[in-house]
């Protein structure tokens, strides 16, 4: 079955395309690879699908159900969670409190006036399970604005895991990472369930094409090329498009 | 520490009627609680929420205005017209919710102005109901009480009680997401959070204790008038926030407290004293950009700080005074 497919998706701002007629399937537990140069629509797509942006022609169906109209929070409660390329966290909170946040959304507590928060033992301990997911559970206490870059970009990934999402969607999480902070990341990828479906951006090669099952590449914001790892490596179109650059 | 000084004030507040010399100073302490809970009111939207409204006053005169309607024009109980109060106000507040949070940022401050103008304007101009510029007066038995002493108890203990649940609301998830949508609305939304009703939520909770200032502002001045309701008013309390410490619990009343002392005791020596409530704004925003609660925390931390590394220097000195 599959998990999201896009359906002739567009995206225009005024006269500008940004993303034409984009077709394609992603199965549960696929690891799909999206690339393109810069400018192709990728973060575009991702905001189309996470529902950020409404798309001007085409439909979005997770899981078979459409949810082209749906915003974004509604989408989040059906399974979507994302990571962003420019970081978004609460940078005055602590990162227990920022994934207690993120693991707060998908319940209806979040809607109690009344009550601690931080005295509610059952979100701190889901909290430092998925921090020790992540290796940040020595650092929980610690304000996010007196974190690495690296830790942050780790506890990005933190708040989406802590959605409990069916499909996640990973926009650029090695970008700005040193060498050894990327091995940290890139392990804590391959660590994940196989269940969980996901969609990377990712400029790394290396890391990437070891990641992905399949791959679409985008140029443009049309689909150039879609099919498995192998395929879409061996395309001459690709190597044209991305992989000459 | 914390618990001690709120102790502390707490018990001066419960005091400090019979450590004033007169009425005088008695009505302006309590023009002060007053005037804090306002204020406390915009913390809520702008400090917590992240939402800076103009119009606030529209809240304060709608629920003032309609204890003075229900309680002096119509004859009801002071009660039934408290009642009558908390509901319109905060219905007030649900409906231009809906319209101003249509926008953000520079629209949203726009927006809360106009729609707190167009209630300055009905009351100005609807003269059969709200007696135009000559405004409506209250005699006895249509307030809760003329008596200074128990209208300041009353007052504290109104404020008191926000305060702690206000208190309980921050820590609260509730709370929790009103500031994580102030700080990063399009996160909250990624993470299942519904920002709009989110806002909605705070907007309306601004708007009852807004309502709830304005029934106490028509109990201790007996007197309501188009000016309670002026943007002059809103952008006091604005000031108030800033001034005492935007998105702090405490800070606003602390705001509350310098406006209305220079409004009520600066006024009595100089008729300038506009003047110097701008001078000392702009001294608290150099100074103390934090507003003057977190910016005295932390000038006394600051103050401790230095004191803790200048004694174990001072004694080894005076151990070993070659040291120097």
């Amino acid at each position: 079955m599959s998990a999201l497919e896009l359906h002739n998706l567009s995206k225009s701002f005024g006269g500008l395309h940004v993303i034409s007629d984009v077709s394609f399937k992603v199965m549960e537990g696929e690891r799909r690879l999206i690339l393109g140069p810069n400018g192709a629509g990728k973060t575009t797509l991702f905001n189309l699908i996470a529902g950020d942006l409404a798309p001007s022609r085409g439909t979005i169906s997770l899981a078979g159900e459409d949810v082209s109209e749906l915003p974004t929070s509604r989408r989040a409660a059906r399974g979507i969670g994302r990571t962003f390329q420019i970081l978004t966290l609460f940078g005055g909170e602590t990162v227990l409190r920022n994934v207690v946040l993120a693991s707060l959304g998908r319940t209806s507590k979040r809607w109690r006036p009344l009550g601690s928060l931080d005295a509610d033992q059952e979100f701190r301990a889901s909290a430092m399970e998925i921090l020790r997911t992540v290796m940040l559970d020595h650092i929980a206490e610690k304000c996010v604005s007196e974190t690495s870059y690296g830790e942050r970009r780790r506890l990005e990934i933190a708040m989406a895991l802590a959605q409990q999402p069916r499909l996640l969607l990973l926009d650029e999480p090695l970008a700005g990472l040193s060498k050894e902070e990327r091995k940290g990341v890139e392990g804590l990828l391959n660590g994940l369930p196989r269940s969980l479906t996901i969609i990377m951006i990712e400029h790394d090669m290396d890391v990437a094409l070891a990641f992905a099952d399949r791959i679409a590449l985008l140029q443009n914001g049309k689909l150039l090329v879609d099919g498995s790892r192998d395929d879409v490596i061996a395309d001459p179109r690709t190597k044209e498009a991305y992989l000459a650059e | 520490m914390k618990s001690a000084v709120l102790f502390f004030l707490t018990a001066i507040a419960c005091i400090l009627p019979f450590l004033l010399p007169g009425n005088f100073y008695l009505g302006i302490a309590t023009q002060i609680l007053v005037y804090g809970l306002f204020a406390v009111s915009v913390n809520i939207l702008a400090g917590y929420g992240g939402m800076v409204s103009l119009g606030h006053a529209g809240f304060l005169g709608v629920a003032a205005y309609t204890y003075a309607v229900t309680s002096g024009t119509y004859g009801f109980s002071p009660w039934t017209a408290v009642g009558a109060a908390l509901v319109i106000g905060t219905a007030t507040a649900a409906v231009f919710g809906l319209i101003a949070l249509r926008t953000s940022g520079l629209s949203f401050l726009m927006i809360t102005l106009a729609l707190g103008q167009i209630v300055w304007g009905v009351a100005f101009r609807y003269t059969d109901l709200t007696n135009g510029d000559n405004g409506i007066s209250l005699g006895r038995g249509t307030v809760i009480s003329s008596d200074p002493l128990t209208l300041y108890y009353v007052c504290l203990a109104v404020l008191a009680c926000v305060m702690i649940l206000l208190a309980a609301f921050i820590r609260s998830p509730l709370g929790a997401a009103v500031k994580g949508v102030r700080d990063q609305p399009r996160r909250m939304s990624t993470l299942g959070y519904n920002t709009w009703t989110i806002r909605y939520i705070a907007y309306i909770v601004s708007g009852f204790v807004a309502t709830v200032s304005g029934i106490l502002y028509v109990q201790i001045f007996q007197f309501i008038s188009p000016h309670a309701l002026s943007l002059t008013v809103s952008s006091e309390a604005v000031l108030m926030v800033i001034a005492g410490g935007i998105g702090t619990l405490f800070g606003p009343l602390f705001g509350a407290g310098v406006v209305v002392l220079l409004k009520n005791v600066a006024s009595a020596y100089t008729d300038r004293w506009p003047t110097l409530l701008g001078c000392i704004f702009l001294f608290i925003i150099i100074a103390m950009p934090e507003g003057l609660l977190p910016g005295t925390r932390r000038i006394l931390a600051g103050l401790a700080s230095a004191l803790r590394k200048g004694a174990p220097r001072t004694a080894s000195l005076q151990q070993n005074p070659r040291a120097r």
